[in-house]
């Protein structure tokens, strides 16, 4: 699903935010990216939606090499991903439904078929009564909730989370990654970058430790103490 | 929780063309309607926005409609030269009359029409209004006319004919009618110059003006670009609000303009005709018509179009994510 082969990212100030990183995940593999704030895990988001570009080396989503895709073809790329947003990124002046669909919309949905998913996927992260409400009257839990929704609800094949649990509390951090969990178990790529190293120790998943921009661990499911 | 239908993994592109296309349509009905929503949200501002297009385009089209009536006003005249030629008040009629028979006869003239001094005093009486002063006159002060239409049309050889005319000995004087019209055809054709280059200056205004809305409405909607960017959403995609919001701009302008338009002919109409009426009896200041009225929307809404375009085409690129 993702390959990265001897990827560096050098921003303009000379900064190298990822240095000859090499790591492949499998279709359907759920991974943990950890490190500390600056250790290059954005970074390494950003790069799977082609926010930004490889200075070095060459990174293949789904086989697509995202070096060579032209500027016009990145919106189809970014389609195929979910992505939830640390900020969450949502619309505020939109109403929770129309942040949802957004992405239907982008694909051209009939708005039937737009209403049915979005529902559905409001459904599934538990807000099926907050579709009219505004973003900014919503918990932050409940805005995450909704950017969850909104990535998942064009059915992605690849879900990538950035700090999703950032600011909640634990309680709603177990949640929120109970469903990627839930996600993941129907198929779905997913790769989260997170520093709750607490959270993360409780679930059986791969984890990629990045440090100074370099890949520092790469440990498989089953050598974490999970309990799932 | 609830599962719900959400199955991730399915395939995107499994739908159907026709699906996609009216899914496209859908959208852009939605897209055309909520930007209309937008501006009758804030509607004096776009009213503000309206006006200002409305007054740079009525003024060319007011301008134009002048001058069209103008061109009417002289319509009458085909474009072919006439000459008048007063015989000595001394001819007799039957006098008149031979010559006017021996004109005819010549290569150089086309046709003609003899009027006689009674007709030229029923027909001045008719038309004047000065029967009353002209009864009492105790004799016809008019001459008779001969009317003709030349052969030729190049100004050399008609001044040619207007000098081998005036020598004869009974012509008293030769009018040729050529000289004024041309000047008034060449003075319009130079005001229908000036009124294209004032058009098109007003519509590169009403361009920039479009556009440096659109251009702020970008600055606006800067977090809800990137958003959509995010998501996967195509230049085109992010570009379609904002044309249409040109459009809705462009079409509104052009209804005030049209407003406009109508408003100031009932001012101006009034007076013209009362004007006109004392000259030449029955003229109607023409307005625009139904064709001329669509043509307006429609250059409206093309400019509006063409200004969010630029607007576009120079901002949006700059806003990426990151």
């Amino acid at each position: 699903m993702i390959r990265f082969d001897q990827v560096s990212k050098r921003y303009d100030g000379g900064r190298e935010a990822l240095s000859r990183v090499n790591f492949e995940i499998p279709d359907a593999e759920m991974v943990f990216l950890t490190g500390r704030s600056g250790a290059g895990k954005s970074t390494l988001l950003k790069l799977i939606i082609v926010m930004e570009r490889a200075s070095q080396g060459q990174v293949f989503v789904q086989g697509t090499n995202l070096n060579r895709v032209p500027r016009r073809q990145i919106p189809a790329i970014r389609r195929d991903i979910g992505v939830v947003f640390q900020n969450h990124q949502l619309l505020f002046d939109r109403t929770v439904f129309h942040n949802v669909a957004l992405p239907l919309t982008i694909a051209g949905y009939q708005p039937r078929e737009v209403g049915r998913r979005v529902r559905a996927a409001l459904a599934k992260v538990g807000l099926s009564d907050k579709e009219k409400q505004l973003p900014i009257a919503l918990s932050g839990g409940e805005q995450q909730r909704v950017g969850i929704a909104r990535a998942v609800v064009n059915k992605p094949s690849l879900l990538l989370a950035d700090e999703p649990t950032g600011n909640l509390d634990p309680g709603l951090s177990e949640e929120i990654m109970n469903l990627f969990v839930q996600f993941n178990q129907v198929g779905v790529t997913v790769l989260i970058a997170s520093h709750d190293l607490a959270l993360i120790s409780r679930m059986n998943c791969r984890q990629l430790k990045l440090g100074d921009g370099r890949l520092l661990e790469d440990t498989p499911a089953d050598m974490n103490e999970g309990v799932s | 929780m609830q599962t719900g239908n959400v199955r991730p993994g399915a395939s995107v592109s499994a739908r159907s063309l026709r699906d996609r296309w009216r899914g496209y349509l859908a959208h852009h009905r939605r897209v055309a309607w909520e930007s209309l929503q937008d501006l009758l949200d804030v509607w004096l501002s776009s009213l503000m926005t309206w006006l200002v297009i409305g007054i740079a385009m009525a003024l060319p089209t007011i301008l134009y409609l002048i001058l069209s009536n103008i061109t009417n006003l002289s319509g009458d005249w085909d474009g072919r030269p006439r000459i008048s030629v007063y015989l000595n008040t001394t001819v007799s009629d039957d006098d008149g009359r031979a010559f006017a028979r021996r004109l005819a006869q010549d290569a150089q003239i086309a046709s003609l029409v003899y009027i006689s001094p009674t007709d030229a005093l029923t027909e001045f009486t008719e038309r004047s209004g000065f029967g009353d002063i002209l009864a009492t006159l105790d004799r016809n002060p008019l001459p008779a006319v001969v009317a003709l239409e030349p052969v030729a049309r190049q100004a050399v050889q008609l001044k040619l004919l207007v000098a081998q005319l005036a020598s004869e000995p009974l012509v008293e004087s030769v009018y040729f009618d050529l000289a004024w019209l041309e000047r008034l055809f060449a003075i319009l054709a130079l005001a229908e110059r000036f009124v294209t280059a004032l058009g098109s200056f007003l519509g590169l205004g009403v361009l920039l003006a479009i556009g440096n809305t659109i251009r702020l409405a970008i600055e606006n909607r800067r977090a809800e670009i990137e958003v959509v960017k995010l998501v996967g959403g195509t230049d085109s995609f992010v570009r379609r609000p904002f044309l249409y919001l040109g459009f809705w701009y462009g079409v509104g302008g052009a209804v005030s303009a049209w407003l406009l338009v109508v408003v100031s002919l009932v001012f101006l109409s009034g007076p013209v005709e009362n004007l006109l009426a004392a000259y030449q009896g029955d003229f109607v200041v023409v307005g625009l018509g139904f064709w001329q009225s669509v043509m307006l929307l429609m250059l409206g809404g093309s400019l509006g179009v063409v200004g969010a375009a630029l607007a576009v085409g120079r901002h949006l690129s700059k806003i990426e994510p990151g």
